[in-house]
């Protein structure tokens, strides 16, 4: 094979900001043809918006991207599929209502709004059979599909369009491992024939397999490239790590000990949530971890009855069973509270006044709290506002998060339920928000805190469990509790990694 | 069959009820199945159901539009005043019509795509303001179409009413490329979702506009075809024809949430609409009671329609 002697891809200098927070810092990447290139970080390291920047769904805030040694602004998805940029996507890109043809023929390069050739679809179901999907009819409806069928028809529709650079964005994550062998084949019949691939996964096993490189990126930085095989999982992995930022954090709460507030046993639901035992105390701080969407968020609505049909046991506050609804669940009898993540959709009425918002969860509450209770909280969180009567939408994002902390600490729960309640917020906020839920613990309040950064999870809970694929996969605490084993148990590979040890 | 059955469920059922029902309406009617009784009942459906496909395609890519009934008041008294002539003035007029239909909907596509405002506020403004045009050309019903053009659209072709000759060249022009172009698969993707199309390469604004033109177009079909039945101009007719428009799609199985239905589903739903106030007509019933039965007829295929939010299993989709 000879070297191409240019990069079929190439960032330079390339930022993206979505407000305040910067998704990618001066970024220089390339990619070659007929390369495999992993790309490997954190939650929030930047790989999705790197994807998203070369498939075209938003454009750098600054810094250029070539394409072919070419400066382009890569305006829409569409012009991007023009250019042989094929993308598929993490959250799919398959239109649930419309049949597997349907879907298969969607924005095609030549038959984007015309009638489409018939070769098209004859490629497409040789692509299909090719990786165990010959079971699948081209007339099935998606939404008729399972999780894993809709991956092997979204892989026949990217292969389908004669990819030039194929961008696979966790491309494999619900098939089996016979399956994703034979997805191998085709990735690497590609790279033969000079298709760049840029594969995103967090199956470690799966990149050591099939990339030719590994880029690593952390904090919106991409930090080195390197052939695959030259550094061990270790190396790697301080590669991910970085720095600690130990003085954000206050000092924790000493773990006493307490009585038990939560239980959690093997609870089950729709395939999302396997088998998942917890136990919280008084005045402890237990950590959620692991990569976005492993069943943690689920786990969190389930205790706050949001969800139909769980099984398994829980005993809150001395009251047996799961809550039945959010109604419930904030009653005397429970006593919890949860922070949804998104807090523009689920945790505020944006807008309505902050103080609507903040009445919000104490309404219909047995003890309404008194106004000083308010104020109290206010202060102590330092909320920046003109006016209580202000709309919550004219906020910054840190003093929207407070408003959603503080609409649920009025009811004094007895345990609080937080799904990453830092996210996207500033560093102010941050170590405010870190000396409050310090503060709680030690007043005795059992805290489960749901974090995809690590740094929290290290500096502040007593206990973490670390989640993947619906299960709890490793428990950390005390020495054990480190960025390291967080990052290995969320990639799965710490059962690896200590058998080899062993 | 099976499959075509499964994949066409909503529409089968549909066709099944309107097959009842025009039995029914047929064996209660005193003249029977007279080529002059099927007439009538095919012209009144037919324009319905242009109002009710000029509905779909503006349901389908998930929006609303409240003024199908304004539009076709409009085209209406238009024609009034283009189609009293003869021989080209009418191919002219009848052309200038639908364009007209046309280009009310793509002033509301424009609106809804740049103004990124709900189609539901702008379509109730802009109804508004064709309502008022057609008041400007006709403040009192008046004027007159060619009679010998209104008659040859209105009575039958071997025995067989003009209308349903009509509604079977719709199908056979519109059916096929819904199913099978790129736009057409397109216009489904974008209202079942917008971003899955968009990730695709789908130009999501484009489509959307070209959506909310065909709707135009076929209230401006819907509007001549009035004419022709009624062979007058009155700018009176706008809001028993949006309401119309709106049960009739979601009876014939076009889901309100976009992307799921039928251009023949929404012809089906105008179908049986009609023949239900055409039997109560002959019923017996008091006329008053028409809209209660309309009413529960309509509630009683919505709520069939949404028993899959039961089975949901978390509460927060629910309001998604």
């Amino acid at each position: 094979m000879n070297k191409a002697k240019h990069p079929l891809i190439r960032l330079h200098g390339v930022t993206k900001r979505y407000g305040a927070t910067v998704a990618l810092d001066n970024v220089d990447f390339s990619c070659f043809p007929a390369e495999i290139h992993a790309i490997l970080g954190e939650n929030g390291a930047g790989k999705s918006t790197l994807m998203k920047l070369l498939s075209g769904v938003i454009q750098p805030s600054e810094g250029d991207v070539f394409v072919d040694e070419e400066i382009i602004r890569l305006k829409s998805p569409g012009h991007a599929i023009d250019r042989g940029l094929i993308c598929m996507f993490q959250e799919l890109s398959l239109v649930p209502d419309l049949s597997v043809r349907e879907n298969l023929l969607l924005g095609a390069k030549d038959a984007r709004y015309g009638f489409a050739k018939k070769h098209h679809l004859a490629d497409a179901r040789v692509l299909l059979d090719k990786i165990d999907a010959s079971h699948v009819q081209l007339s099935t409806r998606v939404s008729d599909l399972t999780l894993a069928e809709r991956q092997q028809v979204e892989i026949a529709k990217a292969l389908s369009r004669q990819p030039r650079l194929l961008i696979l964005d966790e491309a494999t994550s619900a098939l089996n491992s016979t399956v994703v062998e034979k997805v191998f084949d085709l990735i690497r019949e590609q790279r033969d024939r000079g298709t760049g691939v840029l594969f995103i996964s967090h199956r470690f096993h799966e990149i050591e397999a099939i990339a030719d490189k590994i880029s690593v990126f952390r904090n919106g930085q991409h930090i080195e490239t390197f052939a695959n095989g030259q550094y061990n999982y270790g190396a790697i992995i301080n590669k991910m790590v970085g720095q600690s930022l130990t003085e954000l954090f206050p000092t924790p709460a000493p773990r006493t000990i307490s009585s038990t507030v939560l239980t959690l046993d093997s609870l089950s639901w729709n395939g999302e949530i396997k088998d998942v035992s917890i136990d919280v105390k008084a005045g402890q701080i237990l950590g959620l971890g692991g990569l976005d969407g492993q069943g943690q968020n689920h786990v969190l609505q389930a205790l706050f009855g949001l969800l139909k049909h769980t099984t398994g046991d829980a005993a809150v506050n001395g009251t047996q069973g799961m809550p039945r609804s959010p109604k419930a669940a904030k009653g005397k009898k429970y006593g919890l509270a949860w922070v949804p993540e998104d807090r523009k959709k689920e945790g505020l009425i944006l807008e309505q006044s902050i103080q609507d918002n903040l009445q919000l969860a104490a309404l219909g509450h047995a003890s309404a709290p008194a106004q000083a209770v308010f104020e109290k909280l206010i202060s102590s969180l330092e909320l920046k506002y003109q006016s209580l009567e202000q709309p919550v939408a004219a906020l910054s994002g840190g003093n929207q998060q407070k408003v959603s902390l503080i609409k649920w600490l009025v009811i004094s729960p007895t345990c609080l339920l937080l799904s990453d309640p830092t996210r996207g917020i500033d560093v102010k906020t941050k170590t405010q928000i870190y000396q409050l839920l310090v503060e709680l613990s030690k007043q005795g309040i059992a805290i489960i805190l749901l974090s995809s950064d690590y740094e929290e999870l290290v500096h502040l809970c007593h206990q973490v469990h670390i989640f993947y694929d619906g299960e709890i996969v490793d428990t950390l605490s005390d020495e054990s509790l480190n960025a390291q084993n967080i990052i290995a148990a969320s990639l799965n590979m710490h059962k690896k990694s200590s058998e080899a040890h062993a | 069959m099976l499959d075509v059955f499964k994949r066409y469920r909503r529409e089968c059922i549909a066709f099944f009820v309107l097959f009842a029902l025009l039995s029914l309406y047929i064996a209660t009617h005193p003249r029977g199945a007279s080529t002059y009784v099927m007439t009538i009942w095919a012209n009144q459906c037919l324009i319905l159901a242009l109002a009710a496909i000029a509905q779909f395609f503006v349901v389908v890519v998930r929006g609303i539009d409240l003024s199908v009934g304004a539009v076709m008041a409009l085209t209406n008294c238009a024609a009034s005043y283009l189609l009293n002539g003869s021989g080209f003035e009418l191919v002219y007029g009848s052309f200038m019509v639908i364009a007209l239909g046309t280009a009310c909907g793509l002033i509301n596509g424009l609106i809804v795509v740049f103004g990124r405002i709900q189609p539901i506020i702008v379509t109730l403004a802009t109804g508004s303001i064709f309502t008022g045009l057609a008041l400007l050309l006709r403040p009192t019903p008046g004027g007159s179409i060619n009679y010998d053009f209104a008659d040859a659209m209105t009575l039958d072709i071997v025995g067989i009413p003009t209308a349903v000759w009509i509604a079977l060249l719709i199908i056979l022009l519109f059916w096929f490329p819904l199913r099978q172009s790129g736009m057409g698969r397109s216009i489904y993707a974008i209202g079942s979702s917008e971003q899955a199309a968009f990730q695709s390469g789908i130009s999501v604004n484009t489509v959307r506009i070209i959506a909310f033109a065909l709707g135009g177009t076929f209230a401006g079909l819907a509007g001549s075809y009035f004419s022709y039945v009624t062979a007058t101009g009155d700018a009176g007719i706008a809001a028993n024809f949006t309401l119309n428009s709106i049960a009739a799609v979601v009876l014939g199985g076009v889901a309100l949430s976009g992307g799921v239905g039928t251009l023949i589903g929404a012809l089906l739903g105008a179908c049986i609409l009609k023949t239900i106030s055409s039997l109560m007509f002959f019923s017996g019933l008091p006329p008053l009671a028409q809209p209660l039965i309309e009413g529960l007829v309509l509630a009683t295929a919505i709520a069939i329609g949404s028993f899959g939010i039961l089975t949901e299993k978390n509460r927060l989709r629910v309001f998604d």
